[in-house]
């Protein structure tokens, strides 16, 4: 662990270093300067390539008018701090933070640099120059939900989760309220691995959710281990931020992806134009693009094709809620009355900590 | 489908890397050198071992360019702890992080590329057994070998003339030096060994655990296996066992959790490296047991002069 940090701490210098110099060699235009600061490396397949490949198409999109920066590998620590101070010092005026974690360096740095705007994803805290967003993943989900509940032979669907945080206990929830809707009979079994990353582990737990006839598996943590284990055992899986069909073509079935790019592109622009303001909570889906579904497994039957595709305009029009009522746990307590739907404008949907009915076991908490 | 048949097979494909890495340590720990870069060399192996399968269709020339690559890095090691006499910890420790680090940049654009599994050898009649059928003979062929080079170290360094030389290095090599044995030479040999066994058991994660290649993906199994040759009190027997341990009780904790057990999945997380504290704890209680295994000068440099 702790050669990991130094590990982390050296490149940090390096990569801080490198902003330096490329500032000084582009002092001479004037274009609005775009930091971007990535958790993982550019290529991981996943998470953080989705950010970067939004950080090209928003450069292709505005041009000359912007410059963008980024920098890779930065841990969610104090670490990153000095990354932001250092992309603020040097001219960025808008700062995209990609991940979870950078919450409170950045409500520190956010004071110490009023005039620049920081954008962070899936975060809680606002301030005049600090705003979140973050995509309706539930929504994906739900879809995930809806091909696993149709396609599982055995009744019994498996999630690979990494933490048991709200946004995760959310994904599973509301991929078990999908299958549900379309097979009464489904149960879920979910696997807490405790990490994001990492492919071994991931690999024991795809394992162990087949073995225990577990037929289609879904995961929240980052690697494309389940889907080689699915590809190989025959069974399906559903990628997570990627399109990761590479690594199983017939098991992936389809999966939750995120295109960012509509949003930077957004924000961006109304730092050009002065319309941007601070203490904002943006949440995009299907509807705005920001959530996206992989492409469509051809051994899904047409039949299956279209409830998915009824289930996904009905998510996009808004005349169905992944967390529509009557929802009651899996001890029986109802959480959301019938003819209530809980959104994220309700503050207990931050807070959702509990296993909907048909997930075995009891929710960590 | 009875689930202890795939936990057990898990287990042993999750225990196969660890194999590798500590019983090539033990060699090179018995010998009186101590060699903390287990998890650089991994990582180099498993990265080298990708892209040379990735190039030429063939397992077998990754695996041997795993094994190539750790070689070569554990040179490196030799040459400054044996040669220039640095300190074996302190070196150790940089070989770690110089892998990590030239892995991830070496393998930056291999990233995201698939890359088709090692296939589990069919025995014709073997094979279709119902149950030992999948528990003994359903594995890719580095399983098997991984109990070849166990046998190979066993007899090695309990049967051996070479062995015993190398054993009496690794406890007195003044005096070894002086019935004129080869130190240095010995020594360097035990440490391209160790360097190879850490390359194959890198390319083992990144060609047929999860076929890909991800920026440090050993995720700390080279200091799991330093941690099994102290468990196994330097007899290889003991470390096979213990990687054997270690991984079935990392794959018990999932299986636990999918048969719904009412135990916090954190603790389910420390359960591997706390059964492995509580082991280590249970051996050090008898000093005799570490001090009478232990290679007496470990982590010594030696002076032929001296």
């Amino acid at each position: 662990m702790k050669l990991d940090k130094r590990r982390k701490s050296l490149r940090l210098t390096i990569a801080a270093g490198l902003v330096v110099t490329s500032s000084v060699a582009a002092s001479a235009a004037e274009p609005l300067k775009v930091g971007f600061v990535y958790l993982g490396p550019v290529k991981d397949g996943g998470w953080t390539q989705m950010h970067d490949q939004a950080r090209l198409k928003l450069e292709q999109a505005l041009g000359s008018k912007i410059k963008t920066t980024f920098v890779e590998n930065v841990p969610e620590t104090a670490d990153s701090e000095r990354i932001f101070r250092q992309l603020a010092s040097d001219g960025n005026k808008l700062i995209f933070a990609t991940s979870f974690g950078y919450m409170e360096p950045l409500q520190k740095v956010g004071k110490l640099f009023p005039n620049v705007k920081f954008e962070h994803v899936n975060g809680f805290k606002t301030a005049a120059n600090i705003v979140v967003y973050e995509p309706r993943f539930e929504e994906g989900f739900y879809l995930i939900g809806t091909i696993a509940g149709l396609m599982t032979k055995s009744n019994t669907l498996g999630f690979i989760g990494s933490f048991p945080i709200p946004s995760v206990m959310r994904n599973i929830d509301s991929m078990t309220l999908g299958a549900l809707a379309v097979n009464p009979n489904v149960k879920m079994k979910p696997i807490w691995v405790n990490t994001w990353y990492d492919p071994g582990k991931e690999r024991q737990a795809a394992v162990t959710l087949i073995a225990e006839s577990a037929d289609n598996v879904a995961q929240n943590t980052d690697s494309p281990a389940s889907i080689q284990v699915a590809q190989e055992k025959g069974t399906y899986a559903f990628s997570i931020d990627a399109d990761m069909s590479s690594f199983g073509p017939k098991a992936q079935l389809t999966g939750t992806t995120e295109d960012w790019s509509g949003y930077y592109i957004a924000e961006t622009k109304k730092v050009l134009d002065g319309t941007w303001t601070g203490n904002r909570h943006t949440r995009w889906g299907l509807k705005e693009g920001m959530v996206v579904m992989a492409p469509l497994n051809p051994a899904i039957p047409p039949a299956t094709v279209k409830v998915f595709e009824d289930t996904k305009s009905k998510l996009i029009s808004g005349a169905l809620k992944p967390f529509a009522g009557p929802i009651a746990d899996n001890t029986g307590t109802e959480k959301v009355a019938a003819g209530k739907a809980l959104t994220d404008t309700d503050p207990a949907f931050n807070s959702v900590n509990w296993y909907v009915k048909g997930i075995e076991g009891s929710a960590p908490k | 489908m009875n689930p202890v048949i795939p936990m057990i097979a898990s287990t042993v494909v999750a225990a196969t890397p660890l194999i590798y890495a500590a019983l090539g340590e033990t060699v090179v720990e018995k010998s009186g050198v101590l060699n903390l870069g287990i998890e650089g060399m991994m990582l180099i192996g498993a990265v080298s071992g990708f892209a040379a399968t990735l190039a030429s269709g063939s397992d077998t020339v990754g695996f041997i360019a795993a094994a190539g690559a750790g070689v070569a890095l554990s040179l490196a090691f030799g040459f400054l702890t044996l040669n220039l006499q640095t300190n074996q910890v302190a070196t150790g420790l940089a070989l770690t992080l110089f892998g990590i680090g030239l892995s991830a940049f070496v393998g930056h654009d291999l990233a995201g590329t698939p890359l088709p599994p090692l296939p589990a050898i069919d025995i014709p009649v073997l094979t279709n057994i119902p149950v030992i059928g999948d528990l003994f003979f359903h594995y890719d062929i580095m399983v098997y070998l991984s109990l070849v080079l166990f046998a190979g170290v066993q007899w090695f360094l309990t049967r051996s003339h070479a062995g015993l030389t190398l054993r009496a290095i690794g406890e007195s090599p003044s005096v070894a030096h002086a019935i004129g044995k080869p130190v240095l030479t010995t020594r360097y040999l035990a440490v391209m060994f160790g360097g190879a066994c850490a390359g194959i058991a890198g390319a083992y994660l990144s060609l047929v655990q999860t076929p890909m290649w991800v920026e440090g993906m050993s995720a700390g199994k080279g200091w799991i296996a330093l941690a099994l040759v102290v468990f196994g009190t330097w007899k290889p027997a003991r470390v096979v066992l213990g990687a054997y341990l270690f991984g079935g009780v990392t794959q018990f904790q999932l299986f636990a959790q999918g048969f719904g057990l009412p135990i916090p999945t954190e603790f389910l997380s420390m359960l591997p490296y706390a059964a492995t504290i509580i082991v280590l704890v249970i051996i050090c209680r008898d000093p005799k047991t570490i001090l009478l295994n232990q290679p007496a000068s470990l982590g010594i440099s030696f002076h032929a002069a001296a």
